[in-house]
């Protein structure tokens, strides 16, 4: 069964609510417009404001609710019907976060589900942890296109992350990301950042049997560049886009939704993984729930 | 099975190495793209200007700066001042006009001798060649900062990584300007990339100089070369010990002299130091970026 998304990698006007939210309802309609009309846009981390924020988060963070609301009234009614995965700071009576929102536009969508990051990036240019609070957990939900788990950047870092989704039943992870460039070694032609994640994505959607979606961040903040280079994978860790450098980009996708099975079939490291992960869990030490030994053990 | 694992060669291709200036390759064609958009978005986008003033010395730095400017901005948009001093080598000029032809960049020549020496002069006659220089350097940023302020443009600067992270600099002049695209890159990437965008090899090739006292070379003044400070520095500060690069053989003399640079001049990376009284002290408690 096909699915077409598009990656909307997006360059946010930083500080300005009111532009990008203008400018997100833009690319949404134009998404809409398109032919075929995709089922979902992707959008990137913190889309809405920029990644560095600063102290700024607490000016610059609204409720999921509002950016729902604001992205249904402003997208309009041609809208009507599409999903939208946006990254935000989201504000709620808790606390400050870095999220992502899920969500069907128009008066009969509504909110399926708002990731808030769970492993704040706090090292070397970054410091999250100082500006906002840690998600609890990582879940997938049931979205128009099917199980789907959402993750924020460094999330997609860890491995037990794809893990936890996979095992919730996600047949597409999105990883929305804000990754300032950085490492400009020869060979690869793209900044060293961007190899990672086209490593990290490509063996999260082999290891699990799932399409991985990966949406970039554009444009420069404070001399940090945002570089683009959003990608996607199918099952079998096969690239299936890369996105340019820099520029912003709308990046159609079509996903064989049954192509999660035949790689799963042909290389049951998920079935393996979902008979393990309890017994594992609990004999291995470093999982921190080591079941007590036996007395005499 | 036999054999040893890692086998012998593997172990040592990880570990610093004096002849291995390998870390430091750059992708030139990405960098010079990287630093043109991030010309572009510093200096249009976020900051609204159309036109920028760099100081065209005759040297790689800001020949390289210039050369990205007219890419990012279009040559139009760029003024390269061309600022001597009386002690200024005229090779210099020959060079900075060199690199402005081959940019197509307009240029003005304002001579800043009567104003170094009309404070020095009447002042402090005795100041010896290093109070000149820093006069000097300083002065051309009080004109660099006015021309932009009458031409609506942003001053763009020139320093490089190696020469901010020895100290190399005179504090609040050549540091001064507001975008810098060179800041993060070490001298001896700055003449690769100035090779590859077609930096004439006559202001590649010569050695380095501030330019600030007759006869002066950066490489006589900091006591090692440029290749060797660069690679000692990108160990040190990506957590390799003085002593593991001088083991390795980066010679023991070499290694303390940049690490005692290094070491001595955070402060000169740094904006004033501020006392902080409040919880809302600035850059301390009240923190936004600066492009917010």
């Amino acid at each position: 069964m096909p699915l077409d998304i598009v990656i909307a990698q997006f360059r946010p006007s930083k500080g300005d609510l009111d532009a990008t939210l203008d400018g997100c309802a833009g690319i949404i309609r134009r998404a809409a417009g398109a032919e075929p009309r995709p089922r979902l846009v992707v959008f990137p981390e913190t889309a809405l404001t920029g990644y560095f924020l600063e102290g700024g988060v607490r000016e610059q963070a609204i409720a999921a609710p509002e950016l729902f609301e604001a992205l249904t009234e402003r997208a309009g009614v041609d809208a009507d019907g599409l999903d939208v995965a946006i990254g935000f700071y989201e504000r709620d009576a808790a606390g400050l976060y870095n999220s992502a929102l899920y969500a069907t536009l128009g008066s009969g969508g509504g909110i399926l589900h708002v990731h808030r990051k769970v492993f704040l990036a706090t090292y070397g240019v970054f410091q999250e942890e100082r500006f906002v609070e840690a998600g609890a957990g990582i879940r997938a939900f049931d979205g128009p296109p099917g199980r789907i788990a959402l993750l924020i950047c460094e999330d997609g870092f860890h491995s037990v992350s794809g893990t936890l989704a996979a095992l919730d039943g996600a047949s597409i992870i999105l990883i929305l990301s804000a990754s300032p460039a950085r490492g400009a070694a020869p060979g690869a032609g793209v900044p060293g950042n961007l190899v990672r994640w086209d490593a990290l994505g490509s063996a999260m959607a082999a290891e699990h049997g799932v399409f991985v979606i990966v949406s970039q961040l554009v444009g420069f903040e404070g001399g940090k560049g945002f570089a683009g280079g959003s990608a996607a994978y199918d099952p079998r860790g096969r690239r299936l886009l890369a996105g340019p450098l820099w520029e912003e980009a709308l990046l159609p996708v079509r996903m064989d939704l049954d192509e999660a099975a035949r790689a799963r079939t042909e290389e049951p490291l998920f079935s393996d993984l979902e008979r393990s992960w309890t017994r594992l869990l609990v004999n291995s030490p470093g999982s921190g729930i080591l079941r007590p030994a036996p007395d005499g053990a | 099975m036999t054999g040893v694992w890692p086998p012998p060669g593997i172990a040592e291709a990880c570990a610093p190495h004096p002849a291995d200036p390998g870390p430091l390759d750059i992708d030139t064609h990405l960098v010079g793209s990287w630093l043109v958009r991030f010309l572009r978005e510093e200096i249009e986008r976020r900051r609204g200007f159309r036109r920028v003033v760099v100081g065209l010395s005759g040297g790689v730095d800001s020949a390289l700066t210039a050369a990205l400017c007219a890419r990012a901005l279009g040559p139009e948009a760029v003024l390269a001042l061309l600022l001597p001093y009386r002690t200024s080598s005229p090779r210099s000029r020959e060079h900075a006009l060199l690199v402005a032809k081959t940019f197509e960049i307009p240029t003005r020549t304002i001579d800043i001798t009567s104003a170094v020496d009309g404070y020095l002069d009447e002042f402090e006659p005795g100041a010896g060649g290093h109070r000149r220089g820093n006069v000097a350097a300083r002065q051309r940023m009080i004109v660099l900062f006015d021309q932009a302020f009458k031409l609506s443009a942003l001053p763009v600067g020139t320093g490089n990584k190696s020469e901010r992270l020895l100290g190399y600099y005179t504090w609040h002049a050549d540091d001064s300007p507001p975008v810098n695209p060179l800041g993060d890159l070490f001298k001896s990437q700055v003449w690769a990339l100035a090779r590859a965008v077609g930096v004439p090899a006559e202001v590649v090739d010569k050695p380095a100089t501030a330019d600030l006292i007759q006869g002066q070379t950066d490489e006589d003044d900091l006591g090692v070369t440029y290749p060797e400070a660069d690679l000692i520095l990108h160990h040190l500060i990506s957590g390799r010990e003085p002593d593991d690069l001088a083991e390795a053989g980066f010679g023991r003399r070499k290694v303390e002299l940049v690490a005692g640079r290094l070491e001595s001049t955070h402060w000169k990376r740094h904006l004033p130091t501020v006392a902080m009284l409040s919880p809302t002290a600035i850059g301390e408690w009240y923190l936004r970026p600066v492009d917010y």
